[in-house]
This record gives C-alpha cells, structure tokens and sequence, in this order.
C-alpha cells in the first residue's frame, strides 16, 4: 500500500515540487474514490478540498436553465481539479462529476492554506503548480472562443 | 493530361456526414480519368456554371476511376456541390500539391491531429496507415470537433476505435445529450497520447490556429518542428503555382504544399497579413 506521499510522487502535476513540499502537502491528504455519477464538488459550496485525479474521469459542469448540467471540460488522470480554495470567497465555481469510477487523492484546501502561510516557499512552489494548469486552461478556453471549426475550410 | 482542362466526371453517389458537409463519390466519364493521387493532395472540382473550388481527397479508392471528396456547405460552389445528385456532372482538374509523408514515416510512431472538416485530407493517411500497419509503431487518431454531431465518418470512427491497431481519441468543443466522451480542445489530446516524441511523424489538419497550438503541443511534448506536416489552405485558384492567390511568403500552397513541414512555414503563420 503506497502512503500519500509516495502518491503525491506520481502524480505528474505537482513534479516541479521539491520532494520536502509533497511531503508537507502529504499530511493535509487523503484518498478518496468516487462511483459513477457522484458529484466531487457542486457549484457555489464551500470549496475546501482539491483533487488529484488518480485514475478516472471528471466532467467539470455547470448548470444552465432548460438545459440542466453542461459540460464544460473533461478531466483525465493526471490533471487537478479546484483551486477555489486558494482564493476568497472560497466557493466552488463550477461543479464536478464523476464519469466513471473515480480515485483521487482529495487535499484539504484550508489545511494547505495554512501550511502555505508559514512557509513562503511552499506556498510560492505550490502557486507556480495552480498557475500553470490556470494558463494552459485559460489557452484552451481562449482556443474555444474562437469557435474554430465554424466553416474553415473549403470555404468556396 | 492537361491540368488547366477540366475532365468529366458524374457524382455515383452522395452521403451525408454533418449538417452541412457531404462526401460524394464521383465517377470519371467515358474512362477519361485523373492521373492517381496520394494521400493529402487535392482537386480542383468545377461546377458548370456555378465556379471551381480546391477539396482534398478524403479517400483513395483501391481501384477504378472513382473520387472521394468530402465538401462542407458553406459558399456557392460547395453548396452546389453538397446538393448535386447522383448523375449530376462535375469537371475534376487533379491531381494537385504535395501529400502527406506516409512513406517517410515507416518505422516511426505517428501522430495524426485532425479538427472538423480537417479528418477529411487525413482520412486516406489513416486507411493507409492501419493498411500497412506492421510497417509503423505505435499509431494515434485524434480528432476534435466543435460537437458530436459535427464529427465525420462518425461509423467508421467507430470502427477504427473498435480495432487494436490503432489509438483514436475524439474530444469535443460543445457536448450534445449523450455524449460520453471527452470534452475540450483536440490539443488537450496531444498531452496524453502514447508515442515517442524522438521518433515520430505528427501529421495535423484542421483551422489554421488549432494547427498552431497542436504543433506548440507536440513541441513541448518534445518533438522536433522537422518532424511535424500541416496541410494549409489558401485561396488555390490556377493551382499550378501561376497566378499567386495561394502565395504564403516564398511559398505556393498550391504546388508547394498543401502540406507543409511547420519549421518551413511557422514564422509565416505568425505574419500578419499572410
């Protein structure tokens, strides 16, 4: 049985972190698995976890009126669900479900803020992890905008 | 043959593929064919009366002298194309450009990014590749779309994802009801695939800014710009390479591409104005 630690050693989103930082993340973890159809987090609660999908994936949701839950991006193994916790007023944005059977390691959001205060470095290291997922999602939702593939080509 | 005559050919028959794109297979008149094309080249299709437009081959028959052209309905010869019968007469001006480097690939991993209608040019690279399988390492189909229902081939992606000899992942930009798979950008894909970034072939097509950030993608993945082929599109009219409406920079797309390798054409693709 692996501990957290040697968990959080795998997962390829926090590989940059100095092994001390995942071993300090390791006490504020826990795993978790969630059946198909479970919602991880619903949109406008407290956000005070964070995930590391292990194996599985998530729809990331929102809800739209006539429409119901809207799918707004699919997550895969590897990737890290939530970061309202790391920012005021600490609430969920969006929703997240389960497509399949999920296993995660769920990190507690208020635990990891406070190890964040006291030491700088981690939280900076920790920031650096969030804001490259927040880059290359903020990439992909610009591409989307764009709404490429409306009549691109043979346009004659 | 003559290239800047059209030869005669009659629609055999038509199928729908999305809302508004339609592949239609046509038949060479009194055995008057073109010449036999490659993977990744294009035709000039002339509808009487209506005008001539470039549509890439989307497959290559094995035998006879038949076309295979997937057109999407979006100006006045497309449309015209995407409504004509079976029966109805089209002028083929083919075959044009250079292809896709299959060949070049033997040994090779390979990796083909298609967004929305850029399936259609890479659909014989694919038939080709699972063809002659043993001759290629490991083989990944990714292919994005702005919403199932305007994903093509939809049965025959089935059944490309039903065999073993080859990875094919489909993402979508917009989810319809019942849609199970994955939803985001096909560049998203690129991330995940199995294949090693030192020894392989990536052959993308599809809107010029998705061909940008997938070849940014397969460039942080580790691969070299040599290494990776787009086909571009541009305005191809004589498609001879004469009269300058495809010109990109020093470039022809007409005769010098339509596939291209990225480290030849990125700077070109970041000018505005090109």
């Amino acid at each position: 049985m692996q501990t957290i630690e040697q968990l959080l050693e795998e997962s390829p989103a926090l590989a940059s972190l100095p092994p001390e930082h995942r071993a300090t993340m390791a006490g504020c973890g826990r795993l978790h698995v969630f059946y198909p159809g479970e919602p991880l987090m619903r949109e406008g609660d407290a956000a005070d976890e964070f995930f590391l999908i292990r194996r599985g994936a998530v729809a990331v949701e929102t809800q739209v009126p006539g429409r119901g839950a809207v799918t707004l991006e699919t997550l895969e193994p590897g990737e890290i669900l939530g970061w309202s916790w790391l920012v005021p007023p600490y609430r969920n944005a969006f929703g997240a479900r389960a497509l399949d059977a999920v296993h995660v390691i769920v990190l507690d959001g208020a635990c990891l803020r406070g190890k964040c205060e006291r030491d700088p470095a981690l939280g900076f290291d920790l920031l650096k992890v969030i804001a490259t997922v927040f880059v290359r999602r903020l990439e992909e939702t610009r591409m989307r905008l764009l709404d490429l593939y409306a009549g691109a080509r043979d346009a004659g | 043959m003559r290239v800047d005559q059209p030869v005669a050919y009659r629609v055999a028959d038509r199928r729908r593929e999305t809302h508004d794109a339609w592949t239609l297979r046509l038949e060479a008149v009194d055995g008057n064919a073109v010449p036999p094309f490659s993977p990744g080249q294009f035709s000039m299709l002339y509808v009487f009366g209506s005008g001539e437009v470039p549509i890439s081959i989307s497959a290559i028959p094995e035998a006879g002298a038949a076309l295979v052209h997937t057109v999407r309905a979006v100006g006045a010869v497309t449309r015209t194309l995407c409504a004509a019968q079976p029966g109805a007469a089209v002028g083929v001006r083919a075959p044009f450009g250079r292809g896709w480097p299959v060949a070049a690939a033997e040994g090779r991993d390979v990796v083909v990014v298609a967004g929305g209608l850029g399936l259609a040019p890479l659909r014989p690279v694919v038939h080709e590749l699972i063809a002659r399988r043993d001759r290629f390492g490991r083989v990944a189909v990714l292919y994005g779309g702005r919403s199932p229902s305007d994903l093509l081939y939809r049965d025959e992606l089935d059944e490309w994802r039903r065999t073993d000899a080859i990875d094919v992942e489909l993402i979508v930009d917009a989810p319809e009801e019942g849609w199970q798979g994955k939803v985001g950008v096909v560049t998203k894909l690129i991330r995940r695939a199995s294949f090693d970034p030192a020894n392989t072939v990536a052959m993308a097509c599809g809107p010029e800014v998705m061909m940008r950030f997938a070849a940014t993608a397969l460039r942080e993945r580790g691969m070299a710009p040599s290494d990776v082929w787009l086909s571009l599109e541009r305005s191809m009219k004589c498609a001879t390479g004469h009269c300058g409406h495809c010109q990109l920079g020093p470039l022809f797309i007409c005769k010098d591409g339509p596939v291209v390798r990225h480290d030849r054409v990125e700077h070109l693709m970041r000018t505005p104005g090109l």
